[in-house]
């Protein structure tokens, strides 16, 4: 079911400016791989060129390969729709459907199937998604009140909750905490925890300490100069990472000595 | 603060200086009032000769089928006017704004970017063509070839009545509003893709993000976004048809008759009216014409009042969602 | 740093073939593929409903779903081309749109039954969508492009150095020749007169809805320019006829003209400018006035010279509207054939009045002035609109990215 991604080579681009270059490395499936590193090292431009959301950015653009379990994510005749189906996506800043209610929120992307539910199956299963992103208890007596009254920490609970609606095989979180205060990131944290037994999940982060606290694996990204795109530096079991780095580098930025 | 200036060695200064700001404030309110005084002239002087000529009319004002203001028993109505006004104005709507819409969407989300930004900058460009370039090129250049479209108009649907056609040259209200619906899909296209372009780009990679295709894009995020923009665009491309008078008076053939028909030439607006009529008219016959054009008024105004509600609550309903 | 990575394994071209066949919505019977079934997920899933009244499980999605070939759309479009054509020629249809439709009409539902047949039905309203979006294009396309080709093509011949510096004195509808000068004259006059009594009122009243406008009076004034923005053109000159000619019998003049032009720039001036005062940061009036300088100086020399070019994009493409004004004028100026430079006594001409009179006239030397002279006008006011525009880039403030 969560699916194991190889990343092969991989150059992105926006316009004629390199973002990332020539990175390889895997993503284990049901598990929690960190993308740790400086500003603008392009950590979320990998993470978006893991469900092909790279390519919506005007000039964007991508060199490599991308193997979800075998299948090269930009093959031939490959359907980005189909991609990114499969392959969901919770962003930084929460981005509920604002013309939606919390309901049709987490009902749109079943709706986009085309397949007709009965009310009381789509009940059941917008009611499991909340259930699943800790937010059923919140939310259950306004579910048809707009999801941009909810707070914050409970928006992004509901973009997750819409995102796995639709059962995708990896999820990927752009810096999912970094618009949240302490206690709702606390929340997600425990949320990425539960997930992960189901899914493959990358998250990218800013915050060293929440790396260190969801994650298995870390993978750490720098730029070798300003202006050059970012490069993996190493990526390796987080334990490793935080206490026994084989980079000079990463130790240095894991201790805050720069970036 | 009085007391701390005058202490000041630069008191001399500061009192000139708060000279210059009263003269520079007044002027400022003067002008405001300047404008409000001259609204409020129009506004009465209007109604004033408006009221003057209804008291004179023997017929009806909203129902007479007639415009007669020389002599001793003027009788005069707008129905006439009104109908032609309208139905042009929403032929031309319903005709524009679909057109508009898609138009703005292709800008916006579907056309190569390498031409979209020109093909923007063209539609800017042709918002601003004078209308009596439209009205030229719709009598000399629209008209002859509506007249073939309008016999198979008449052939398939010259049933219904409403879309039957004599043969007469085509300068009737649907030629009309098929003119100005070409005269109105630049400024609608416009605003509406203004609008839509505002939509949050986080919304739609929500959508992109959750395997939507180009099209469930535009339907799940940008449409429901733009809807009140729409619909505001739709009212202000509304106003300018509403008011339209050169376009209308080179391509319509005017009579104070309604005909079933649409296709059939006749029948009037009051932008047109007041144009064909204010030569020969007296006085009199002008404070008639300005009846008319006070009811063309407030009906533009209505139209803009609305536009302009439904903006405000979008505002407000955009600081709340973003 | 990438020994301890593990190489990519060669993708199975094999299974890969195989899904690329299968219809779309059922479960591929590869290993990445798994069925779909809610039930076969970890217990963090709880089965909702008994399985009779399961839900269908959502389809699983094939990366690579069965795609049209991309001939297949060219050939629709052949097909439906000669489809059209065998329609006018077998039921005699003597317009070419006809045809045309109705090829448009047989490509876009051909499309969209083949590709919901193929590709599904989500893909299917998709590509309906964009048809139709380009179609919305082409139609918008076809009289707009016929406009301006038709005014260039049938005004172009008549403009040149005589049509431009000769009057249409002496000359009658049905004789060639006559020119614009007294018309070009006349629209200059007018506009200049109108800006010069609606600038002023409409900078500062903007300066005072801006700057100082508080309370009740300033609310009065916003909605009476809202109000004034909507009165059409014929309203104003009606108004400035009855007033003006028939009351204060002042007589047609280029001026009356003016009055009206005014009356219909003022709201267009204040609301431009208006929006460009709001973009001004408080930051710098705060920062300016923190230095000691009085409000009208912060005014005159902070906060206008920031958005001047902005104010002077909004002057621009008002004036570019009112010079296209017809309405008004048709009321107030009369119309001459002469050349009057006096715009303060007596009947003028101007360019919208021209191409309306030349149009009545009704002859062919008549239209072809007409034409001319509507070219003209168009290039007055892109050429206005392309100043202003440049002045936007130029000066204007820089949109966010």
């Amino acid at each position: 079911m969560a699916k194991r991604i190889d990343v092969h080579g991989l150059t992105a681009y926006y316009g004629a400016h390199k973002a990332i270059e020539d990175i390889t490395m895997h993503v284990e499936p049901t598990s929690v791989t960190a993308f740790i590193g400086p500003s603008g090292c392009g950590k979320s431009t990998l993470l978006r060129t893991l469900n092909r959301m790279h390519e919506v950015t005007p000039g964007g653009r991508v060199e490599g390969k991308v193997l979800l379990d075998n299948e090269d994510l930009y093959g031939p005749e490959v359907d980005p729709v189909a991609v990114r189906r499969t392959v969901g996506m919770v962003f930084q800043r929460p981005n509920p459907f604002p013309t939606m209610s919390i309901y049709d929120n987490v009902a749109a992307g079943l709706r986009l199937n085309g397949i007709r539910y009965r009310k009381s199956e789509l009940d059941d299963i917008v009611e499991r998604n909340l259930r699943g992103a800790n937010l059923w208890h919140e939310v259950k007596d306004r579910l048809n009140r707009p999801g941009s009254g909810l707070s914050g920490g409970q928006q992004q609970r509901l973009c997750i909750a819409r995102a796995i609606a639709v059962e995708p095989e990896v999820l990927l979180m752009d810096e999912p905490c970094s618009a949240l205060d302490p206690i709702s990131t606390l929340a997600i944290e425990d949320l990425i925890d539960k997930l992960k037994t189901r899914y493959t999940i990358v998250i990218v982060t800013h915050n060293m300490q929440q790396a260190a606290r969801v994650s298995d694996r870390t993978a750490f990204f720098n730029l070798p100069a300003v202006g050059r795109p970012g490069r993996l530096i190493e990526v390796d079991a987080t334990e490793k990472i935080f206490s026994n780095p084989s980079v000079p580098d990463t130790e240095d930025y894991i201790s805050g000595r720069f970036g | 603060m009085n007391a701390t200036t005058q202490r000041h060695p630069g008191g001399a200064s500061r009192r000139a200086a708060r000279l210059g700001d009263r003269i520079f404030a007044g002027l400022a309110k003067g002008s405001g009032i300047t404008l409000l005084l001259t609204m409020a002239a129009v506004a009465v002087f209007l109604t004033v000769r408006a009221t003057l000529a209804l008291r004179e009319d023997e017929g009806n004002f909203l129902t007479t089928f007639e415009w007669r203001t020389g002599g001793e028993d003027p009788e005069f109505g707008i129905a006439v006017l009104l109908f032609g006004t309208a139905a042009s104005s929403l032929i031309a709507m319903l005709l524009a704004v679909p057109v508009a819409v898609g138009i703005a969407l292709f800008l916006t989300h579907y056309a190569p970017r390498r031409l979209a930004a020109p093909i923007a900058w063209l539609v800017d460009l042709l918002a601003a063509v004078p209308s009596i370039v439209y009205g030229l090129w719709g009598a000399l250049y629209l008209v002859p070839r509506l007249t073939g479209c309008y016999e198979w108009l008449d052939g398939a649907f010259g049933w219904t009545g409403v879309l039957s056609y004599a043969g007469a040259p085509a300068r009737s209200l649907m030629t009309v509003g098929i003119l100005l619906a070409v005269m109105i899909l630049p400024i609608v296209t416009s605003v509406t893709r203004e609008v839509f372009r505002q939509t949050p780009r986080a919304t739609q990679e929500a959508a992109l993000a959750l395997g939507a295709t180009r099209w469930e894009v535009v339907r799940m995020t940008v449409l429901p976004f733009g809807r009140s923009g729409i619909v505001s665009a739709s009212m202000l491309g509304l106003g300018r048809a509403l008011g339209e008078t050169m376009a209308v008076a080179t391509v319509l053939s005017p009579s104070f008759l309604i005909h079933a028909s649409l296709l059939d030439s006749g029948g009037g607006t009051f932008a047109q009216n007041i144009a064909s009529q204010f030569k020969e008219a007296d006085t009199a016959g002008r404070d008639a014409l300005i009846a008319s054009g006070l009811v063309l008024f407030l009906l533009t105004l209505l139209v803009n009042g609305a536009a302009r509600l439904i903006i405000a609550r979008r505002r407000e309903y955009a600081g709340a969602a973003l | 740093m990438t020994g301890r990575l593990r190489p990519p394994e060669d993708p199975g071209g094999e299974e890969e073939r195989l899904r690329a066949a299968m219809p779309p919505g059922e479960p591929g019977p590869t290993r990445d593929l798994p069925a779909g079934a809610p039930g076969a997920r970890p217990p963090a899933a709880p089965s909702p409903a008994p399985p009779g009244a399961a839900p269908p499980p959502a389809p699983r999605p094939v990366l690579r779903p069965p795609r049209l070939p991309r001939w297949s759309l060219a050939a629709l479009l052949t097909g439906s081309l000669a489809v059209g054509t065998a329609a006018g020629l077998i039921c005699r249809l003597s317009s070419h749109l006809q045809w045309g439709l109705i090829a448009a009409a047989v490509f876009v539902a051909a499309t969209f039954g083949l590709t919901a047949r193929v590709e599904g039905r989500r893909r299917a309203a998709d590509r309906l969508a964009a048809l139709l979006v380009w179609a919305c294009f082409a139609v918008a396309v076809l009289p707009l492009a016929a406009l301006v080709g038709e005014t260039v093509a049938r005004g172009a011949p008549g403009v040149d150095g005589y049509f431009l510096t000769h009057s249409m004195n002496g000359v009658l509808s049905w004789q060639h020749g006559g020119g614009v000068y007294h018309a070009l004259l006349g629209t200059l006059e007018q506009v200049l007169l109108a800006s010069l009594l609606a600038l002023p009122v409409g900078l500062l009243t903007a300066v005072y809805l801006v700057e100082y406008g508080r309370g009740r009076l300033a609310a009065v004034v916003t909605f009476f320019v809202d109000v004034m923005a909507g009165i059409p053109s014929i309203v104003a000159g009606l108004f400035v006829l009855s007033l003006w000619i028939t009351i204060l019998d002042l007589g047609y003049s280029g001026l009356a003209g003016s009055l009206a032009l005014a009356l219909l720039m003022t709201p267009i001036v204040v609301r431009s400018t208006e929006e460009m005062l709001r973009l001004v940061p408080n930051e710098l009036r705060e920062a300016a006035l923190a230095l000691g300088v009085p409000k009208w100086r912060t005014t005159l020399r902070v906060v206008l010279p920031t958005c001047a070019g902005g104010i002077a994009t909004g002057v621009m493409l008002a004036l570019a509207r009112i010079a296209g004004e017809t309405a008004p004028i048709l009321l107030l100026v009369f119309g001459t054939n002469m050349i009057n430079r006096d715009p303060f006594h007596g009947a003028q001409s101007s360019l919208p009045l021209y191409v309306y009179e030349q149009w009545s006239f009704g002859t062919e030397p008549a239209y072809e002035r007409a034409w001319a002279a509507a070219l003209v006008l168009i290039a007055l006011v892109m050429l206005l609109n392309l100043l202003a525009r440049a002045l936007a880039r130029w000066k204007g403030p820089r949109p966010g990215p």
